[in-house]
């Protein structure tokens, strides 16, 4: 990795028990960090606010799949049964939102997934395959049992051995540089 | 969540003095296992070497599959006269069996989405196979319909797309809510299945050691990273997504219960049907998830994920969900006899006493009475005995489909057409294959995809707390 490129991406050290990463968080958080992130085998309980994460942005494409759905399933049933080929069932209205309602509610759950599942995918930036963390060993363990805080290069107050240093404050182990 | 106590003067004073008690909590992973033992045992499921009775039961169940295969390619050769069906009985075991199949599917959507809403953290260790299964469930239940139509080769025209005949599906009729309920149904838990697999199928290609699993999981895995960033997104999803299958796995059964309640049909044309249908649904599905989860926590020793605790719960959910389905057939007959219509009144003895009684008495047999063994312990922690009791309520379940679809269509108002159904030799072996198919896809997801979310275990475990030492 080191023939690629000798950028750095950041610094990472790794801890043992939630609690320590809890705490470690919360002092990196009140140093003002803004580009790092912590690395864990599950959501930890409280961390977003340890992080001063602000509200995932997933609902706005939630809420924007939801009314597409809706207005497509109205405009679907319209076009189909009221304006293209109208059609006569029943003693029914051409088209009211009344009769086709199990079609729009169906619409609407729909695309309000999509718009959900694709909204985690777009606010993660994921798929991607090649990040520079993929390269560290003990970056497989994280997955597993050990958790792990990143600072990243990009943050305006990364001097390279200050962030170690801070790291190692922290209680930190396996104080590694990662090269992007 | 905030408390807002008030500290006014009006608040009793010994209210600062005691301690509300600590009330013991049945322990969700036992054994005090570690992060580590979990993603051993989950990754170690996927990572061992075929096991000898995988490749046999595989064989078995692929050799069962070939029935519907067989049963299917018979019927598009010869027609939809090989099936049963003939007036007055149009709906026969195809109908059944597609409202069987959704049903099975039903207790993985509430074991996945509202018991995650309830925060019942129990859910955790059966949930990710109990997705499966509801997806596996209703792949089975859409070949009935797909070929029922008779000419499969056109069933793209249930859905709205444009064809040469410059027709469009009808939206006033239930069969096309239905094909709107039942797709949506699949693709969103399609969707949350495999969203909530994304972290664990991350672990499993961290711990690859070989080419192509490397490159089958990070595929798979979408270079997922775990850092709180993508975890804070993930949780919001996760639990939208939980969200909007709640309603949606409502609406699918009582929209699939419309196709019966909309009609005119005596002992179809009810009010009851969709809750009495969803009621039914959840039961179903919890015994066909006890079917599956006893012999694969056998198999794999998971009894520190799995434990009492959790199998006590799903019996209490048959328990409350069977009696639920009891008290509606009894509603049934109530008003029945109060709506003062002969038809009606007709309709629910003749279900009881008429021709198909045998059915009836199954149905109710296997349904409302096997399940109240729950009720006592013993029976619950004896767990030969709960998947036996779990085989009879999928038996049962699938009479009572039977039951309301082939009574009401035998006997209906003019006795002069009145038939006597039975299903032909292409019904059986379509229906039996099914079963295989569904072993097929399961055995599969067992042996390649983490069974359990390991994620989801180690969040409920007392070392996940960051605030405990």
């Amino acid at each position: 990795m080191n023939e690629r490129n000798d950028r750095i991406f950041g610094v990472a050290c790794t801890f043992r028990r939630p609690s320590d990463v809890y705490r470690a968080a919360e002092k990196v958080r009140d140093a003002g960090w803004k580009r790092w992130d912590v690395h864990t085998p599950f959501p930890i309980h409280g961390l977003d606010h340890a992080m001063g994460l602000p509200r995932s942005p997933v609902p706005r494409l939630t809420l924007l799949g939801g009314v597409t759905g809706f207005i497509t399933g109205c405009l679907l049933t319209w076009f189909m049964n009221s304006y293209d080929y109208p059609l006569i069932v029943g003693g029914k209205p051409f088209w009211s939102v009344i009769y086709p309602f199990p079609v729009l509610y169906e619409c609407t759950i729909l695309f309000a997934a999509f718009g959900t599942f694709f909204g985690q995918f777009i606010f993660n930036r994921l798929p991607r395959h090649h990040h520079p963390l993929f390269d560290l060993p003990q970056f497989a363990r994280v997955s597993d049992d050990t958790f792990m805080v990143v600072l990243e290069a990009r943050d305006p107050q990364f001097r390279l051995d200050d962030a170690r240093g801070f790291l190692q404050s922290l209680g930190g182990q396996e104080i590694t540089v990662i090269r992007d | 969540m905030a408390h807002a106590h008030d500290s006014s003067s009006d608040r009793p004073a010994v209210l600062d003095r005691v301690r509300p008690a600590e009330l013991p909590r049945s322990p969700l992973v036992l054994n005090d296992r570690g992060f580590h033992w979990i993603t051993d045992k989950v990754c170690g499921i996927v990572e061992e070497p075929t096991p000898r009775w995988w490749k046999i039961t595989f064989l078995v169940a692929l050799f069962v599959a070939s029935f519907t295969g067989a049963g299917l390619a018979y019927l598009v050769s010869t027609g939809t006269g090989t099936w049963g069906l003939r007036s007055p009985v149009g709906w026969g075991w195809a109908i059944v069996n597609f409202v069987f199949w959704v049903g099975i599917g039903h207790a993985g959507t509430l074991i996945s989405a509202i018991l995650c809403l309830l925060r019942q953290k129990w859910r955790t260790s059966i949930n990710r196979a109990a997705e499966a299964m509801t997806i596996f469930a209703v792949m089975c239940a859409g070949i009935f319909p797909l070929f029922h139509v008779g000419r499969v080769w056109f069933a793209w025209w249930l859905f709205p797309l444009p064809n040469q005949n410059a027709i469009w599906p009808q939206f006033r009729s239930p069969l096309e809510w239905d094909v709107f309920a039942v797709s949506t149904y699949f693709t969103v838990s399609a969707l949350f299945w495999y969203m909530g697999m994304i972290p664990d199928l991350g672990a499993i290609r961290d711990r690859a050691r070989t080419w192509w699993r490397k490159a089958f999981y990070s595929v798979l895995a979408m270079g997922w990273r775990g850092g709180n960033r993508q975890w804070s997104n993930f949780e919001m999803a996760y639990l939208l997504l939980a969200g909007l299958s709640t309603p949606l796995v409502l609406s699918v059964h009582t929209i699939v219960s419309f196709d019966f309640a909309v009609s005119n049909v005596p002992g179809w044309h009810t009010t009851i049907f969709p809750p009495y249908f969803v009621a039914g649904a959840i039961f179903s599905g919890f015994a066909m998830v006890l079917t599956l989860m006893l012999p694969l926590r056998a198999v794999y020793r998971l009894h520190d994920v799995i434990n009492q605790y959790h199998i006590d719960n799903m019996c209490k959910i048959i328990l409350a969900t069977g009696s639920m389905v009891g008290y509606a057939y009894a509603t049934e007959f109530f008003i029945a006899a109060y709506s003062g219509n002969p038809f009606e009144k007709f309709a629910f003895i003749n279900r009881a006493f008429g021709q198909y009684a045998w059915a009836y008495w199954i149905m109710v047999s296997c349904n409302v009475i096997t399940p109240q063994l729950f009720w006592f312990r013993r029976v619950r922690e004896n767990h030969s005995l709960v998947w036996i009791i779990c085989l009879f309520v999928n038996v049962g379940m699938w009479f009572e489909r039977f039951v309301i679809t082939i009574t009401s269509l035998a006997n209906d108002y003019l006795p002069s057409s009145w038939g006597y159904y039975s299903p032909t030799i292409v019904d059986i072996f379509t229906f039996f294959g099914t079963f295989g198919f569904f072993s097929v896809l399961f055995l599969l997801f067992v042996r390649f995809l983490p069974l359990l979310p390991m994620a989801e275990v180690k969040m409920v475990t007392p070392h996940a707390d960051p605030h405990a030492h």
